[in-house]
């Protein structure tokens, strides 16, 4: 297959501690390290593997947001990606929005393969993937956790609630990635300063012609309900006779 | 009065859980009329548990061969274009409806309110974001369909002894041949369901292999107990995928979770902060786990599982 194109999400890094503003207007994202969504850092892992299998030519990663998305696709470059393409927008837009305006960019490049995260760790969505292989008119392969190909055809493996899924689908194809498909690769420092000559072609989001506006808009956010102080206990005695005051053996 | 069409999940022969839960939440919408769905072959037993919730009007029956098993590329034009005549679309948060829905909302061209956990409004939903970390108000345009999931372990399943009538349905939609189910590959199910469970016992990294996790079993079939796992568990091949509790595993609400040699990251806290009772057993008094947990004990779990054991 010629090109994969993979789509990189910039999120709040996972080991931030959350905090939801006094305001309740969002989260706390000033001074907060920002990464690459941890889902689409797997997908890209997956690209770059089915390239250096000699399956693919050009690995092409996406992104969506402010200028600075511009750092996590570095990053993606100096993980191996061949080239870059950011879609300007300093706003925050759905994940129909993103999957329209990711539709126009994969008729674009014509990837015979979109990788990207199943859900982002920032809205916990679970929806681009979905929506832009329905929009594209091809098949989609959700949760994956082993991807063969060969020929015209993916075989996936999709984790599920009652266990493992096995579908087959026609490529072109999206496939979305759950933790278990591969394991990221390190960055490594010369690999950075080579990513600052790959290409990165910036296109602002005006001009791939979707409407921005959402239907479904942020109201207030909150902090979650707290549970209440826990007790700590010193024997398996303690803990039945605690258990059974509950009533729960 | 507003139309509600719910997605139901089923294996086949059983209806899930998750749908009855899905339909409580729906029920929380002022004026509606609730209708089920149910896309399957050969599905009447199905269609008959569903039309037993109460609250439900009518149960919709999609029957044929293409729909025996779950894909979303088969099921959502079918959806899409029944859904016309409706003003909300319901399905559960689990695999089978976070891999189907928004397919139908992008078929709808309408965007989706994921894992409902509170209805407040007509229009609007609160749902966790940020690993439930925060909660987010989304609130829908006047006009627009609303296209949602429902995070399951917000709701319990209603009671049944209604008998809503039955009718098949035929839709026309054009169906896609790109996609084909292989198979599913799954452990036996000897015990309790996670979902549904109301004992959760589960084990993390601190088991330590495959064998340890005996005990866990153990200990589980002792108190007719469903077993769960860290993601930590599974990652390092301990149990089977369908056992993760957690923000990308399941989402689970039991009256007692016993958590063993789990150390509790923010994103299996997720998982379980529905859950009546959480107790957290870990030879690290620092373990994350405890600031959540109800009841704590500091100690060795190859000692604690069996003593447990012994002495219910």
């Amino acid at each position: 297959m010629k090109t994969i194109m993979v789509c990189l999400k910039r999120v709040v890094d996972y080991n931030v501690r959350i905090r939801v503003k006094p305001d309740g207007s969002g989260v706390v994202t000033d001074g907060v390290k920002m990464s690459i969504n941890p889902f689409d850092e797997i997908a890209l892992e997956e690209a770059l593997r089915i390239k250096e299998r000699g399956e693919a030519e050009d690995v092409v990663v996406v992104s969506i947001g402010p200028a600075d998305i511009q750092q996590q696709l570095r990053t993606g470059l100096a993980m191996g990606a061949d080239r870059a393409v950011l879609i300007e927008c300093n706003e925050d837009i759905s994940s129909l929005t993103a999957a329209k305006v990711l539709l126009k960019c994969a008729e674009k490049e014509a990837p015979d393969l979109i990788v990207l995260g199943k859900q982002a760790i920032d809205d916990d969505c679970n929806q681009t993937g979905q929506m832009l292989a329905t929009l594209w008119g091809r098949p989609q392969a959700t949760f994956a956790s082993k991807l063969e190909l060969s020929g015209n055809v993916a075989k996936v493996t999709r984790e599920v609630d009652a266990g493992l899924e096995v579908i087959e689908v026609d490529l072109p194809a999206v496939i979305t990635t759950d933790l278990r498909l591969n394991e990221p690769r390190y960055v490594k420092l010369p690999d950075i300063m080579k990513a600052k000559k790959k290409q990165l072609e910036s296109v602002a989001i005006a001009d791939f012609g979707v409407e921005l506006s959402s239907k479904v808009t942020a109201g207030n956010w909150e902090t979650p309900a707290s549970r209440a102080k826990g007790i700590m206990v010193n024997d398996v005695d303690a803990l039945l006779a605690a258990l059974k005051e509950k009533d729960l053996v | 009065m507003s139309h509600v069409l719910i997605i139901a999940e089923h294996d086949g022969s059983q209806l899930n859980s998750a749908t009855a839960k899905t339909i409580n939440c729906a029920a929380g919408i002022d004026n509606t009329e609730l209708h089920v769905l149910v896309l399957g072959s050969g599905c009447d037993a199905i269609a008959q548990q569903a039309a037993e919730i109460a609250g439900v009007a009518k149960v919709l029956v999609a029957d044929r061969n293409e729909n025996a098993v779950p894909l979303a590329a088969v099921l959502a034009p079918q959806i899409a274009e029944i859904a016309a005549a409706y003003d909300y679309v319901f399905g559960p948060s689990t695999t089978f409806g976070k891999d189907l829905m928004p397919a139908v909302a992008a078929l709808l061209d309408v965007e989706q309110v994921s894992d409902i956990m509170e209805v407040t409004g007509p229009r609007s939903f609160k749902r966790p974001v940020y690993a439930g970390n925060a909660i987010l108000n989304a609130e829908v345009a006047e006009g627009t369909k609303v296209v949602a999931t429902v995070r399951t372990a917000s709701y319990k399943a209603g009671p049944t002894g209604n008998s809503a009538h039955i009718e098949a349905i035929s839709s026309t939609a054009a169906l896609p041949s790109h996609t084909r189910y292989v198979e599913l590959q799954s452990e036996a199910a000897e015990r309790p369901d996670l979902q549904t469970a109301k004992l959760v016992i589960s084990g993390g990294r601190g088991v330590g292999s495959k064998e340890n996790f005996d005990i866990v079993y153990k200990l589980a079939d002792k108190l007719g107990a469903g077993v769960g796992a860290s993601r930590a568990a599974v990652d390092a091949g301990y149990v089977s995928n369908d056992m993760q509790v957690g923000q990308t595993g399941k989402i689970i609400a039991p009256d007692l979770y016993m958590a063993f040699g789990i150390s509790g990251a923010i994103q299996h806290l997720t998982g379980i902060k529905d859950a009546g009772t959480i107790v957290a057993i870990n030879n690290d008094p620092e373990a994350a786990i405890f600031e959540i947990a109800d009841i704590g004990l500091v100690g060795d779990l190859f000692e604690i599982i069996p003593e447990l054991e012994q002495k219910l």
